[in-house]
């Protein structure tokens, strides 16, 4: 396989940005989730997402200065780089939670796959360190999605929700990436047969994002420069 | 005795190998693998640690706790976080891994040689119970209560057990 220049910063900070955000909307489930497994398993996996947020942002204040939390929590909700796909709030909604979390963990594992290949040693072991993380909500969101198309129901509520979201996820991916995201889809979603859409690319926000900004920064808003 | 004349890396591998780790205090830092290397120059100390997985709160406290203990030595720690190559659970020595058995914390089994762990694997391997020793145990969640944590059950003894995950 070919390497590849180190990625820019703003490259990123799309990555960091996305894994915060979906961290906090997959939080959004805890304590509330269709079952008590379910209550962990969400929690565990935006645990999982918000620390890979917090490295890509350290690699990212390496260029940008600044530190993780800056990054993460100090920049207008406008300057964000984060996927409209993680914007969503989609609690109370399992069909559709499940079909965001197995477009984006199938798209996010290639992202990251191709990462391993950097030229950065420590951008490459990063990324092979988050790949073995993610291979487990890899494994978590294709078994919900086996398990919901198993079920006339189900499968019409997942199906409802990956026809939604499918212009988001392919916003997710470009060029080859998306070539390979599309592949990966038809082996593992053999049930869905994507529409004929346009991709909606990263840079516009969904309108649920002023709120979730405003709650996810609103304790550092509220004693700037405090520590904890 | 000068205090720069008693700083070795042995000294400072065996203090290291005294601190517990915060969530799982039966096993220690050299014994779960973190501290992958430490290097002594006059009262610099310097010591590779490699992050378990990265959502861990553990993870600052781990580093914390090393530097204190560098300090009670007499030595200047330099704590360095590597990210270039990266913790696996194959690294828990197996006195580790003897450890957390007695503790009731099934051990990772090894990673696979190509590619990642698959759903497959978890739910059809081999898993031990670690309080009868019955391979008869099925998954109940893939996460547990920490990222590192996997739900297992086990049918012979119908004991629930905790399974550390293989990354």
């Amino acid at each position: 396989m070919s390497s590849q220049a180190p990625p820019r910063a703003d490259e990123l900070l799309a990555l960091a940005d996305d894994e915060l955000v979906l961290g906090w909307r997959d939080s959004e489930w805890t304590g509330i989730a269709p079952f008590l497994e379910e209550d962990v398993a969400f929690s565990s996996i935006a645990q999982t997402e918000i620390g890979h947020a917090r490295a890509f942002y350290e690699l990212a204040a390496r260029e940008l200065g600044g530190t993780a939390d800056t990054l993460a929590f100090d920049r207008r909700p406008e300057e964000y780089r984060s996927s409209p796909l993680v914007e969503l709030r989609l609690v109370h909604d399992w069909g559709r939670t499940i079909a965001r979390h197995v477009l984006y963990e199938l798209a996010d594992a290639i992202r990251v796959a191709e990462l391993k290949e950097s030229d950065d040693a420590d951008l490459a072991g990063l990324a092979e360190k988050i790949e073995r993380e993610e291979a487990y909500h890899v494994m978590h969101a294709q078994m919900w999605a086996d398990r919901l198309a198993e079920s006339d129901d189900g499968r019409a509520r997942l199906l409802a929700g990956l026809d939604e979201l499918w212009p988001y996820a392919l916003g997710l991916v470009e060029g080859a990436q998306r070539e390979r995201f599309l592949a990966d889809v038809a082996e593992r979603l053999p049930f869905f047969f994507p529409p004929e859409v346009e991709p909606v690319a990263r840079g516009e926000h969904v309108d649920e994002w002023a709120e979730l900004w405003d709650e996810m920064t609103m304790v550092r808003r509220s004693a700037p420069g405090g520590r904890w | 005795m000068t205090v720069a004349a008693a700083l070795t890396p042995e000294r400072v591998w065996e203090r290291l190998a005294e601190i517990p780790d915060p969530e799982i205090p039966v096993i220690s830092l050299v014994d779960l693998g973190v501290v992958r290397d430490v290097a002594v120059e006059g009262e610099r100390v310097r010591v590779d640690f490699t992050p378990t997985f990265l959502g861990c709160p553990a993870l600052e406290l781990m580093q914390t706790l090393m530097a204190d203990a560098v300090r009670e030595l007499g030595g200047e720690p330099d704590v360095v976080v590597r990210t270039d190559d990266p913790w696996t659970t194959d690294l828990i020595t197996p006195e580790g891994r003897a450890k957390l058995r007695e503790a009731g914390f099934a051990p990772p089994g090894p990673r696979p040689a190509v590619g990642q762990v698959q759903l497959v694997d978890i739910q059809r391997g081999p898993f031990r119970c670690p309080y009868c020793d019955s391979t008869d145990t099925r998954l109940d969640n893939i996460f547990g209560p920490t990222p590192c944590r996997s739900l297992r059950y086990c049918e012979s003894c119908r004991q629930p057990f905790e399974q550390f995950k293989t990354v």
